[in-house]
């Protein structure tokens, strides 16, 4: 009797942990919307949310490989270590960390290859190091590609991507800005052509140089891009910054940038300018 | 303003003109006394300012009475006559710029603007410019070209302005469009770095033949305050940053990244404007006449170079691998 008042004992199952082998980021969170996908669909989706066009930031290996023609891409520079010009100690674990966690040596790497049978110069920049800030070899090394871009008459095509210049380079780092200005502005009087495509995010020394110097700028959408940081501004200002302020479609309505290229539609889009630049 | 570590000095000056009123009015004769206060003062001066450490140089480098880019205008050119707007969307009062006469010679003037006070320094928002400020600079710079006329460019500025309006109307284009106008024309220019060199605010105006400093001028990637807020989360570690940070201009110049360092009169350009122009007309005068002498693909040859340099070989100690 009263059997409902006798306290139930709860019982509970125990399960054995069963440890199946799931691989570190097989899954992947869209920052913007949420979805979880699986990181080999994404890929093959050239990395572009499928529920809501969220662009994820590509590293510099990947950007090549969905841009190059494969197997014709030579790096130049690849062995070009970054500097320390003040010894800074900081400032040298920062870069072996990063050295580490990018598998690059520095925050850039350039080359040439072909884009749709179009031989081309190209710089990708890479914001797993560092956030691509410019410190000097990265200024020397696109240095270099915009040289050699114009020894070899190639066209020229820079991926920006930058938090802007790296602060522990000093003065050394600013001057990067001039330097591939300088550059650029040869390569320009010798009639050749500087495609740059801005992506998330392109700020700083980097947006306020060569990444606005470009004959034609494009742009991939929701980028930000912009000379100071959202931060930055908004510390100033003391209010929030609007929705969509900074973005690629921002900088297009504000006449900054000539087209917002969506992912999928960007290696068409470059071939399609390199054919009406085609000299011959 | 009297920052701490010019105290002495100034308490010694007062006393000085305290003797020199007292002297005046009794008819007593201190001049001996007198003479030797002004020594000591000078003495003082000498100890103080040759050992000021990178941040007490950045506060005077700042200093409100240092004569701002109109000044030097005034106090070294005369005919002078302001130009206004980029004739696209405005006039920034953040960068003046115009004609005037340079020891005999027509030239155009431009230089980012800070005020001596509050009310002033609203008006030129502390001298960082938006983009029409870029723009106008580098519209008077291609007026210069078109006239064969050498540009002096001052700088003087926290760095760009981060704001709403100065990023929609494009402040990273404007700046890049005026480092890469500097760097082609077709005449002499020389960048003189008067006070602050922010960042690519200042680097818009420092991309010509020569760039030479104030004695106590800096020239930074960012400010010490934004470096130790970033670095290390702590914006009081400002005189740590300002020590590590190379932004001085004997740091600068034994980096060859800057072509002269011009002294200032004793305890700072803000004790002696007049002084302290002066020594900025020489340099200015010595480097114009240097320039003024090569041909426009000489110049233009050189100018280059003297950027290309500044990679990684060029850096003492390092190796690149």
């Amino acid at each position: 009797m009263l059997d409902i008042f006798k306290k139930q004992r709860q019982r509970y199952a125990t399960v054995n942990p069963v440890t199946r082998d799931i691989p570190d980021g097989l899954w992947v969170k869209c920052p913007r919307c949420h979805e979880i996908q699986y990181s080999g669909e994404l890929a093959k989706q050239l990395k572009v949310c499928a529920r809501c066009g969220y662009h994820f930031r590509l590293s510099a290996r990947e950007r090549l490989k969905i841009t190059i023609d494969e197997g014709t891409f030579i790096e130049w520079d690849g062995d070009m270590g970054p500097v320390n010009p003040f010894q800074n100690p900081e400032y040298g674990e920062k870069l072996a960390r990063a050295q580490q966690e990018s598998g690059l040596k520095e925050a850039v790497v350039t080359g040439e290859g072909d884009i749709a049978g179009h031989r081309v110069a190209v710089a990708v920049m890479d914001t797993r190091f560092m956030m691509a800030s410019m410190g000097t070899v990265v200024g020397e090394k696109i240095t270099r590609a915009i040289e050699r871009a114009r020894e070899k008459r190639l066209p020229l095509i820079i991926f920006s991507a930058s938090g802007g210049a790296r602060m522990q380079e000093g003065i050394f780092s600013l001057m990067q800005m001039t330097r591939t200005c300088a550059a650029l502005s040869f390569f320009s009087s010798a009639g050749l052509l500087y495609i740059s495509v801005l992506t998330d995010p392109t700020t700083g020394g980097v947006s306020a140089s060569f990444a606005f110097a470009g004959d034609i700028i494009l742009a991939e959408p929701g980028a930000l891009i912009g000379f100071a940081g959202p931060r930055v501004i908004e510390q100033t200002i003391r209010q929030k910054l609007p929705e969509g302020f900074q973005s690629a479609e921002f900088l297009r309505q504000h006449g900054f940038v000539d087209a917002v290229v969506p992912r999928p539609l960007l290696k068409k889009t470059l071939a399609q300018i390199l054919d009406l630049h085609r000299s011959d | 303003m009297v920052y701490d570590f010019e105290r002495p000095i100034v308490e010694l000056e007062e006393k000085i003109a305290e003797l020199q009123r007292f002297a005046g009015e009794k008819g007593i004769d201190l001049s001996k006394e007198i003479e030797n206060l002004e020594k000591k003062s000078r003495e003082l001066k000498e100890a103080i300012f040759s050992q000021l450490s990178p941040w007490q140089k950045v506060l005077i480098a700042r200093h409100p009475g240092r004569p701002n880019t109109l000044d030097y205008i005034k106090l070294l050119c005369t005919d002078f006559i302001e130009f206004h707007g980029d004739r696209c969307f405005g006039d920034d009062p953040a960068i003046v710029g115009g004609i005037a006469r340079f020891r005999g010679r027509a030239v155009t003037v431009i230089g980012h603007m800070k005020g001596h006070d509050t009310k002033e320094n609203l008006a030129r928002n502390f001298g960082m410019a938006h983009p029409e400020g870029y723009r106008k600079a580098l519209r008077l710079m291609q007026q210069a070209e078109k006239f064969k006329r050498p540009v002096l460019a001052f700088i003087d500025t926290p760095g760009a302005y981060p704001g709403m309006g100065a990023e929609e109307r494009g402040q990273a284009h404007a700046i890049s469009c005026c480092i890469t106008g500097m760097l082609t024309l077709r005449v002499p220019v020389i960048s003189v770095i008067l006070g602050e060199g922010g960042s690519g605010g200042a680097l818009a105006l420092a991309s010509g033949d020569r760039i030479l400093m104030q004695e106590y001028a800096v020239f930074s990637v960012i400010s010490p305050e934004a470096y130790a807020s970033i670095l290390w989360k702590d914006a009081t570690r400002c005189q740590d940053a300002a020590g590590i940070m190379k932004i001085t201009a004997q740091e600068l110049y034994a980096y060859q990244l800057i072509d002269g360092i011009i002294p200032e009169p004793l305890g700072g350009a803000h004790r002696d404007k007049n002084e302290a122009a002066r020594l900025v007309g020489e340099a200015i005068a010595h480097h114009l006449e240097e320039l003024v002498g090569y041909s426009v693909e000489e110049l233009l040859r050189r100018r280059f170079e003297r950027f290309r340099r500044i990679g990684p070989e060029y850096l003492p100690g390092n190796d690149v691998t």
